[in-house]
C-alpha cells in the first residue's frame, strides 16, 4: 500500500451525529400521535359508544371515570394529540402536491402545526370549562 | 426505476398489482377524517351537556347517526392503513405475520362494534 495523504477533508454524514430539527420532531409526532389515536381515543371512542348503546347504568360508569381529574387529563391530552396528528397530516397533504418544500417554508409550516395544535386545545377546552360552566 | 414496460410504469402497477392503492386511500381518509372528526368534536362540545340523555336523544337524529357511521368507517380504515405502515417499518419476521393478524382484528371487530352501537341507539327502544 502506497502512503495516503492524511488531509483534514470532509467525511460522510455520520450517523451519530445529528441535531434535532423542527421537521424531524413534527415527522414523528405525526407517527406517535397517529399510534396513540389508534389505540388510545379509538378504545376510548369505543367505550363511550358502547357505554351510551348499554344504558344508563354503563354511561355513568363511564361519565364518572372521565369527569375525574384523570379522565379530564386524559380527555385534554388526547384532544392536543387529534389536533397535533391533523396538523402534521394537512402538512403532509399540502407536501404531497410539491408545495411548501424549500426550507424556510417547511420549517415555518412544521413550526405552525405545533403552535395551531396548542392553540386549538386550549380554544375547545375554553369552550367546554368556561362556556358550558363546568 | 426502469423495471416493467412503460404501460406498466404508466399505470404505476408493481408485481403486487396494487401501485399507489394504499397511498391513495390514506389520503381519502385523511380527508374524510379532517370533515368528519371535526363535525363529531363540534357536535360533542354544542350539546347541552354530555349526559346519557344529551347524548342518546343526539344519536337518534339520522343528520348525527348518518356522519357518526360515516366517521367510523374514515377513521377505522383510516388508521388501519397508517398502523400498518408503522408495523412494516419496525416490527420484522414472523411478528409482523402476527402484527397485522391483531391489527386486521382489532380493527374489524371495533368497527363492528361501533356501527352497532350507533344501530342499537339510532333505532333501538327508547
Amino acid at each position: 500500500m502506497g502512503s495516503r495523504p492524511i488531509a483534514p477533508r470532509p467525511l460522510s454524514p455520520h450517523l451519530s451525529i445529528w441535531k434535532w430539527k423542527v421537521h424531524m420532531l413534527v415527522s414523528i409526532l405525526h407517527r406517535a400521535t397517529g399510534t396513540a389515536l389508534a389505540f388510545g381515543a379509538v378504545v376510548l371512542f369505543l367505550w363511550w359508544l358502547i357505554a351510551a348503546a348499554s344504558g344508563p347504568e354503563a354511561y355513568a360508569l363511564f361519565m364518572l371515570v372521565a369527569t375525574s381529574w384523570f379522565g379530564l387529563l386524559v380527555g385534554i391530552g388526547l384532544t392536543w394529540v387529534f389536533f397535533q396528528h391533523m396538523a402534521t397530516g394537512i402538512r403532509h397533504l399540502v407536501m404531497d402536491t410539491g408545495q411548501a418544500m424549500d426550507l424556510a417554508t417547511s420549517k415555518t409550516f412544521a413550526t405552525m402545526t405545533m403552535v395551531a395544535s396548542v392553540l386549538l386545545t386550549i380554544g375547545t377546552w375554553a369552550y367546554i370549562l368556561v362556556g358550558k360552566g363546568y | 426505476m426502469g423495471a416493467g414496460t412503460s404501460l406498466g410504469r404508466v399505470r404505476g402497477l408493481g408485481s403486487a398489482k396494487d401501485g399507489v392503492h394504499h397511498w391513495w386511500l390514506q389520503r381519502v381518509t385523511a380527508v374524510g377524517n379532517l370533515v368528519l372528526v371535526l363535525w363529531f368534536i363540534g357536535s360533542l362540545i354544542r350539546l347541552p351537556g354530555l349526559d346519557y340523555a344529551s347524548v342518546t336523544l343526539w344519536l337518534r337524529q339520522p343528520v348525527a347517526a348518518v356522519p357518526m357511521l360515516l366517521t367510523i368507517v374514515s377513521v377505522f380504515w383510516h388508521f388501519r392503513l397508517g398502523v400498518q405502515v408503522f408495523i412494516e417499518d419496525y416490527v420484522h419476521g414472523a411478528g409482523r405475520v402476527i402484527a397485522m393478524l391483531a391489527l386486521n382484528f382489532y380493527t374489524l371487530a371495533g368497527a363492528a362494534a361501533a356501527v352497532f352501537a350507533v344501530f342499537k341507539i339510532a333505532l333501538g327502544a327508547q
